[in-house]
Order: structure tokens, then C-alpha cells, then sequence
């Protein structure tokens, strides 16, 4: 039987970029309102998801050519690397610091290392979950 | 300025780089490029020499834990000079042998990161302060000699080796750890300088002895003192290189390091004494006795190095005594020779053993065994390779013009002290320590003239070989020979060393104590030592020639009585127990697992609740209910009764997803949005990943199981729910502690965000996070590869 699912993958074009955006907006709005890397990477990753689910994943990868398994190494590697550097600052493992700059579009902006590590984070939680979900799905070929 | 610690990381830095570089070099071996790190490195420690002989010492920190006390602090001093100069140097020796001793046919990168690995890790154990750090080093020079040992991993000998030699140093290592927590609780310190200080006042404290047995622990199985040697032998399974470098000249030197670095915590001490010298002595004289019945002269090597350490530890025995109060400054400094011969020594084994280990393997390599049954007569085939053996083995031997006499006449008058001191109950027992001293010289003379005399001299044996035997290309003579040159360097300028080096060095193992250090001498006059020295030599003689009249004697001890049986038997029974353990309850079927998960938790956490009082049910300052709130409660309640009518599996799934969404508005209710946010994604994420599971659950049908069965689990599921419901209660009704948020409040000011759970997350409980991403990780890669990669068919070359 084949199903006929043109009204999801029409409807899922318009949606991921929806969910992409909003997980993006999520990662960044962390630092001061609900968000942050682990919120932002798991929309970001269900976006993926669902992609995935409406079309088949040999049209996904084409298209993203992203190898999600080396995603997650180099989440973890970000923020292993972001907490290693203050110690060689003379500060603690793990110490984050922040700071207002004046930029040129943004005004007085805050620009914080938390952020480099919550990317790691986020990385982290968009290479597991798709790969895993990947994993499970295509295990059975 | 971080000049130390950057050396520690450099070895670590080429071991991630030699991976990524290799193919790029073309024809180019990795070995020339690798050859460079421990050079510069020995260079810069050389560099060293002069300010820490005049008595400075150097300190770096980096912060890593300030808040426990875990700092990365390094602290270069004589005693962490001398192990850092034999590992560069010891290190570029092997490295420019490997090259040549290695085939193209080898995975030669991989050699070559794991060889950094492991000199990294060495560095960091003889350079580091903190006992934390040390271990996390201590550790990885057990995790790198494996991998070393495992190098030709197709060989079943191998395998086992490795095995072995991890399961023993790290058995010794988790001691050792439990050893250095004992200490922090004593002082409240990691630092083994500080420990040093104020470890005097706690002598009586209950953690005193087992803190110092766990620590000798770690030091012994290290350091393969009996009965812990039996991994020594097997770790010969590695290549020539890794026997010269890690299991002759470096890494078993790690535990000989740790009771030099502990003598100014616990020498003085008669149990310290008494333990270091006797399993010390014992060693010496068993590793000798068992050498000269090897016939492989790897194994032979073996267990002639576990011999020596054996005798360096038990000149760490010795000295120890000088630590002890009360006694005088003379006194003092006569028995801190033994210390000063300890390192001496040290020094002196790296050279010889090194050359020794290089020798056969050139012999193995040209002539493609080491079996001495095989060989002989190949003084005439290897002329250079003879003479390095040969200087090596009258060193070992302790003969003179050889650095070997000068450590082993000390090592003499050091035991011969041993009869004048009265303190520890040395003056019944004492004579026994020359006595050993003497016997295990005249065994090690023995073995020695076995290296020599079995394979250089006697009938060429051509119909026993693969191919006729020529010299090696220059490069793998080279090493050897510069180790051969030192050797009798050593003999006639032994001050050099003795006022730069050794000095310096003593200061670490026995501080506050002047004048231990001698002015080397080779003639000392007709003395008892010489005396000692010439009867080694007849006796040992007479021992070689009538080796076929005596060897009945090692057919004396059952083969079922050996520690090595008692190792291989132990393995057995436990993997024996555990896999009964495990198949009597893995039966493969989900439903038995859940029954034993939620019963351990009722019986674990609800009896845990009741036990210990702190069941409590309070609702007085509950806020009122909501109707919203009722209204969900209902709604929670009816789809999950109705989970356990489903007809299929999709709309259990779906009735499933009712619970956790509302589980959610829950959070919206509370005003908890970061919660909210979170449980409808990961609600929907695990919903997908339900339905990709799909295909590996069986049909739904209806249950069958027995009526006690059901029973069972009706009282395990009400059971586990009241569990889960009470403890809620109670912790919600009692009110133990005073709260912390407070101090996350002013997350704006000390994080910069206004965001509380995300100051929490990425800032004060970072590591949390970082941990938490990292298991993750692991999570996701243990999905895959139990998924994904399937244990390929074609067969292998493998041994099993």
C-alpha cells in the first residue's frame, strides 16, 4: 500500500523552518528568558526529526550533507575545549566569564563564554538524538 | 610561564597528532618525526641541570579543582629530574631503535601515539605534586603499557599479557587511590610536599598504616615486586622496544619513584621499613633464582629486571632508617647511603638493562630467536652486538670497569649496616640481610654468564635457525652502544652523575639529612664488599658450570603452586561465577527486568523511607488545589488506566504521550516554561523514537501469563507508585536543610544572566552539564555501534 503523503512533506517544508528558527532563537534567548543549548538542541534536533519522518533519509542526506555522529564529537569537543582554556588563564576549570561590549548594530551587548559552551552542548544533543533515531530506524536494512 | 607542564602535554599533543599526520608523510617513517619530541624534551631537562643541582626547585599551577584541592601543580626537583631525564633519554634511544626494529607491516603510527601516551603520563607522575593528578597519570602508564604490550594483538600471548599486567598494576593503582584519599582525610591536603609536613603529627592516627600499605600496594604491583612480579614475564609479549623503554627502564621504575617521593612521609616508621626492605630482598632473590632457569632470554631479562628492582627497593628500605627521630646526624647520613645506592642504582639498571634488552633484540631480529636452546657461537656473526652484551652483563653482574661494581659495592656496605643498627629489632635479624644480599649476587653473576656465554659463545647452531645472522644497519646499533658507552663513563667519572644528579636527587627522598650523599670511589681498599664481590665471582662460576647438576632443584616446586596458577585460576573461577550470575537472571525477557528494577527500588528507596523515620506526611502548608489542576489529575489518571486496555501498541503509545504532555501543562500551571518547553519536545522525540522501535517488538497480543504472575506484578506496580507517591510527600512535607536559592538569585550579577536554571546549567553546575553531554555522547555511540556495526564474518588472523 502506498500512502500518499504529499499534504505532510508540503506541510513539513514550511514547518522545519519554523522549528529550525525557533530552536535557534531558543539557543540564544537562554542566556536572560527560558532557552538555552539543551531546549535549543532538542528542537533543533526534532526539526531533523521530522524531516527525516516526511521524506526518506537518502533525500535528507542529500540534501544536508551533515554527518550527525561527527556532530556530537565535535559538541563535545567544543565544550571540553571552552572549559579547558580558563584554567590556562590562571582560573578554575570551567570558569565562565562575561562582559558588555559596545558593537556596532547591537549597541551594548553582552557577549558571555557560556554561550561557546552551551553551543557545544547543543551540538551534543542534535548529533545524539538524530543518530540515534537513524540508528533505530535504519538498524532493521 | 607553564615550561614544565608544557612538556608533560607535549608527548600528549604528539600522540594526538601522529594519528592525523601520517599519511601525509609519504615514504617518511613517523618514528624520525616522533624521535624529536623526547630529544627536545631531554634537552630542555638537561637544561635544568644546573639550577636544580645548585639546589633550586621549580613550581607551576595550573587551577583545575581549586574548590577540593585538585590543582594541576608540578614540581621539578633533583629526584623529579632524574626519572624525567631517563624517560627522554631512555625515550629518544628507543625511539631511534623502533625505527629500525619495527617492520613497515606495522601499524606504526599507532605504536608510536601510544609510546607518546605513555611518556606523557610518565612525566606527569614523576613531575606532579598533586596526588589526584598523579594518579590520573599513574593510571594512563597502565593504560598505554597494555596497549603497548597488546601491540601484536593477533597473538593470543599477547592478549594475555596485557591482560594481566592491567588487571595486577591496576588492582594496585584503585589501592593505591584508596591510600591517597586516607591521606587527604589525615591532612586535609593532595599535595605530597604538604603531606610531607604534617603527616608526623597523625602517626597515630587509624589511617596511618592502612593508608601507607594501600600506597606500597600501588608502588609494588608497579614496580613488580614479588608476589605481585608474575605480569612482568608476560608483558614480554610486547616489542623489544616497549620491554627496553616501559618494562625495564621507565614505567616499573613508577613504583621505586613513589616510595623514593613517599620516604619523607613514612620513612622512619619500623612497618615502613620492614615492609620496603624484606618484600625488596625477597624479590631479588627470587627474580635471580628464577632467571637462570628461562630459556628465552627475553623472559630471562624479565625477570632479571624484576630482580633489580627488587634490589633498589630494598635499598629504599634501607635508607628509610635515616628518616627515623632521635638518632644523630652521622648516624643519619650512614644509613642514607642505602637511599643514595637506591638511586644510584636506579640509574646504573636503566643503562645496562636498556642495552641488555636491545642486544636481544637485535639477536631475535638477526637470527629470529631469542630461544638460547637454539643459539650459540654468534660471537663470530655479531661481533658488536657481543661486546654490548657483554658490557652490559658484567655491569649487571656487578664486575669492575662497569658502572654495575660502583652501585653494587654500596649496595653491600649498605646491607652490611644493616648489622650495626639496633633500632626496628635489627640486631636478631639483621645478618639476614647480607646474607640474601650476597646469595641473589651470586644467582645474578649466574644469569649473567647465561646471557653471554649460552648465546655468544659455543657451537654455532645453523641447522636450528631461519637465517644466517648479520649485523644490524648502524641505527639500531647506535642506541645500545651509546648505553654501553655510559656504562663505562659512569665507572670512571662517576661524580659527574654522583654531584649533578644523585645529589640533588637524595635531597627529595631524604630531606634535612646532609652528608648521605658520598664521593664515589672504585677502590676502597681490601674491604668486606670485595671480599663479597670475589667470592659472587667463584661461587657464581662454579654455579654456571655445574648449572646441569643443580637444575633438578626448579622441578622441586608443583607446577600447581605457582602465583601464576593462583592468577589463571582466579581469572577462571571468576568468569565462571559471573557468567552463572549473569544467565541466571538474563533471560532476555523485558517484563522479569522491570519486576527486578521496580522491586530493588520498593524494597531500596521505600524501605529506606520507612526505616530511617523519614516518612512524613504534612499537607498543612500545601497550597489549595485548582480545578486546572484536578482537571489534569483526572485526565492523567483515565489514560493511564486505559494504557492497560489498549487494543494495539500505537494507541498505548499515544495514551502514554496524554501522560507526558500533561505532565507538562503541569509545568505550565507552575509556571516552570524552561520545564514545560523541555518535557514537550523530549515528549515528542520519544514518542518518534517509540514508533522507530517498532519493528523490532514482537505482535501485540493479549497477555497469558499464570495467575500468580499477575498477582506478582499488581503488587509490585501499587507498590512501586505508593513508593514514588510517599517519598514525594514526605520530601515536600519536611523541611531539613535551609534552601540554596538564595545564592542563584544573584545569578545576573555573578553570571551575567537573568536566567536562573541556565546560570545554574552552564555556569555553577557547569560540570554537571559537561558530564551530563558527555554521557550523552557515549549513549548515542553505544546505540550505533550495537545497532550498526554487526562482528564481521570473514574470518581473521586472530589466534584463539
Amino acid at each position: 500500500m502506498k500512502i500518499n503523503d504529499v499534504i505532510l512533506k508540503t506541510v513539513a517544508k514550511a514547518v522545519v523552518l519554523v522549528i529550525l528558527t525557533f530552536g535557534l532563537y531558543l539557543f540564544f534567548s537562554g542566556h536572560h528568558t527560558p532557552g538555552g543549548g539543551f531546549i535549543g538542541g532538542l528542537v533543533l534536533a526534532s526539526g531533523f526529526v521530522l524531516l527525516f519522518l516526511s521524506y526518506d533519509v537518502e533525500t535528507v542526506s542529500e540534501g544536508i550533507p551533515i554527518s550527525f555522529k561527527k556532530m556530537s564529537a565535535l559538541g563535545v569537543l567544543i565544550s571540553m575545549t571552552s572549559a579547558l582554556v580558563p584554567v590556562f588563564f590562571g582560573q578554575p576549570f570551567l570558569s565562565q566569564s562575561f562582559g558588555y561590549f559596545d558593537l556596532p548594530i547591537f549597541g551594548k551587548t553582552e557577549l558571555a563564554t557560556v554561550t561557546i559552551f552551551e553551543a557545544g552542548i547543543a551540538l551534543t544533543v542534535v548529533g545524539v538524538v538524530v543518530n540515534i533515531i537513524l540508528s533505530i530506524s535504519e538498524g532493521t536494512k | 610561564m607553564y615550561l614544565i607542564i608544557s612538556a608533560i602535554l607535549l608527548p600528549f599533543a604528539a600522540a594526538a597528532l601522529i594519528p592525523l599526520i601520517h599519511n601525509r608523510l609519504g615514504r617518511l617513517n613517523i618514528g624520525w618525526l616522533a624521535l624529536a619530541i623526547p630529544l627536545s624534551l631531554f634537552a630542555f631537562f638537561v637544561y635544568q641541570i644546573p639550577a636544580i643541582s645548585a639546589g633550586e626547585t621549580f613550581t607551576e599551577t595550573l587551577y583545575w579543582l581549586p574548590s577540593i584541592g585538585i590543582d594541576m601543580t608540578v614540581y621539578l626537583d633533583g629526584l623529579g629530574l632524574i626519572m624525567a631525564l631517563l624517560i627522554t633519554g631512555v625515550g629518544s634511544l628507543v625511539i631511534l631503535y623502533s625505527i629500525y626494529y619495527l617492520s613497515a607491516a606495522d601499524s606504526l603510527p599507532h605504536f608510536y601515539a601510544y609510546l607518546m601516551l605513555f611518556m606523557g603520563a610518565m612525566l606527569g607522575v614523576v613531575l606532579s605534586d598533586n596526588l589526584m593528578v598523579l594518579y590520573v597519570f599513574w593510571e594512563l602508564t597502565s593504560i598505554s603499557s597494555f596497549l603497548l604490550i597488546a601491540f601484536w594483538y593477533h597473538r593470543k600471548n599477547s592478549r594475555a599479557g596485557a591482560q594481566k599486567s592491567l588487571l595486577i598494576t591496576v588492582f594496585g593503582g584503585f589501592a593505591m587511590l584508596a591510600g591517597f584519599l586516607m591521606l587527604h582525610t589525615m591532612t586535609g591536603t593532595f599535595s605530597v610536599r604538604q603531606i610531607a609536613v604534617e603527616l608526623t603529627q597523625y602517626a597515630n592516627h587509624e589511617l596511618f598504616y592502612p593508608a601507607m600499605f594501600l600506597v606500597l600496594l600501588g608502588a609494588f604491583t608497579k614496580s613488580a615486586q614479588f608476589p605481585f612480579h608474575i605480569w612482568l614475564p608476560d608483558a614480554m609479549e610486547a616489542p623489544t622496544p616497549v620491554s627496553a623503554y616501559l618494562h625495564s627502564a621507565t614505567m616499573v621504575k613508577a613504583g621505586i619513584y613513589l616510595v623514593a617521593r613517599f620516604t619523607p612521609i613514612f620513612g622512619g616508621n619500623s612497618a615502613w621499613f620492614w615492609t620496603v626492605t624484606l618484600v625488596g630482598l625477597v624479590t631479588l632473590f627470587w627474580g635471580a633464582f628464577n632467571a637462570i632457569r628461562q630459556t628465552d632470554l627475553k623472559a630471562l631479562l624479565a625477570y632479571s629486571t624484576i630482580s633489580q628492582l627488587g634490589l633498589i627497593m630494598s635499598l629504599l628500605g634501607l635508607g628509610s632508617a635515616a628518616m627515623q627521630t632521635g638518632i644523630t646526624a652521622e648516624a643519619a647520613a650512614v644509613y642514607g647511603l642505602a637511599s643514595f645506592a637506591a638511586l644510584f642504582h636506579m640509574v646504573n639498571h636503566s643503562t645496562f638493562k636498556g642495552a641488555l634488552f636491545m642486544a636481544v633484540g637485535i639477536v631475535d631480529h638477526q637470527v629470529g630467536t631469542r630461544d638460547i636452546r637454539r643459539l650459540g657461537g654468534l660471537m663470530a656473526f655479531l661481533p658488536f652486538t657481543f661486546t654490548i652484551a657483554i658490557i652490559g652483563s658484567a655491569s649487571m653482574a656487578g664486575l669492575p670497569f662497569f658502572n654495575g661494581f660502583l652501585s653494587k659495592e654500596m649496595f653491600f656496605t649498605a646491607s652490611l649496616e644493616a648489622l650495626n643498627m639496633e633500632m626496628f629489632g635489627l640486631g636478631t635479624w639483621g645478618w639476614l640481610v647480607p646474607v640474601i644480599a650476597w646469595a641473589a649476587s651470586v644467582l645474578t653473576f649466574v644469569y649473567c654468564a647465561i646471557i653471554v656465554f649460552r648465546t655468544f659463545f659455543g657451537a654455532h647452531k645453523p641447522e636450528k635457525l631461519d637465517k644466517i645472522p648479520v649485523e644490524p644497519p648502524f641505527g639500531m646499533l647506535l642506541p645500545p652502544a651509546i648505553l654501553s658507552f655510559l656504562i663505562v663513563a659512569v665507572f670512571f667519572f662517576p661524580n659527574l652523575l654522583g654531584d649533578h644528579l644523585l645529589r640533588p636527587a637524595l635531597n627529595g627522598v631524604l630531606p634535612g639529612i646532609t652528608g648521605a650523599a658520598p664521593h664515589i670511589k672504585a677502590w676502597h681498599g681490601f674491604n668486606t664488599e670485595l671480599w663479597m664481590t670475589v667470592a659472587i665471582v667463584v661461587f657464581g662460576t662454579i654455579l654456571f658450570i655445574s648449572f646441569r647438576k643443580w637444575k633438578g632443584i626448579y622441578k622441586l616446586f608443583p607446577a600447581g603452586w605457582t602465583f601464576n596458577a593462583l592468577y589463571t585460576n582466579s581469572l577462571k573461577g571468576i568468569e565462571r561465577a559471573s557468567s552463572y550470575l549473569t544467565n541466571s537472571y538474563m533471560t532476555g525477557h523485558l517484563p522479569h527486568y522491570f519486576a527486578y528494577i521496580f522491586s530493588f527500588f520498593v524494597i531500596a528507596a521505600g524501605g529506606t523511607l520507612i526505616w530511617s523515620g523519614a516518612l512524613n506526611i504534612d499537607l498543612a502548608n500545601d497550597s489549595p488545589l485548582s480545578v486546572y489542576e484536578i482537571l489534569l489529575v483526572v485526565v492523567m489518571a483515565m489514560a493511564a488506566v486505559a494504557i492497560l486496555f489498549a487494543k494495539s501498541r500505537v494507541s498505548a503509545i499515544l495514551l502514554n504521550g496524554v501522560l507526558g504532555f500533561s505532565i507538562a501543562m503541569f509545568f505550565v500551571l507552575f509556571r516552570a516554561p524552561d520545564l514545560a518547553l523541555t518535557q514537550l519536545v523530549i515528549e515528542t522525540v520519544t514518542t518518534v523514537l517509540f514508533l522507530v522501535c517498532f519493528n523490532y517488538l514482537p505482535d501485540w497480543k493479549k497477555e497469558n501469563s499464570p495467575k500468580h504472575v499477575k498477582v506478582r506484578n499488581t503488587i509490585i506496580a501499587i507498590t512501586g507508585g505508593l513508593t514514588i507517591t510517599l517519598i514525594g510527600l514526605s520530601v515536600n512535607s519536611a523541611d531539613l536543610y535551609e534552601t540554596i536559592s538564595g545564592y542563584f538569585e544573584d545569578s545576573y550579577e555573578l553570571a551575567g544572566g537573568r536566567n536562573i536554571v541556565n546560570a545554574i546549567l552552564g555556569d555553577f553546575r557547569a560540570l554537571d552539564t559537561l558530564l551530563e553531554g558527555l554521557v550523552l555522547f557515549i549513549a548515542g555511540i553505544g546505540v550505533f555501534s550495537l545497532i550498526r556495526l554487526k562482528v564481521r564474518k570473514e574470518p581473521n588472523d586472530n589466534e584463539n
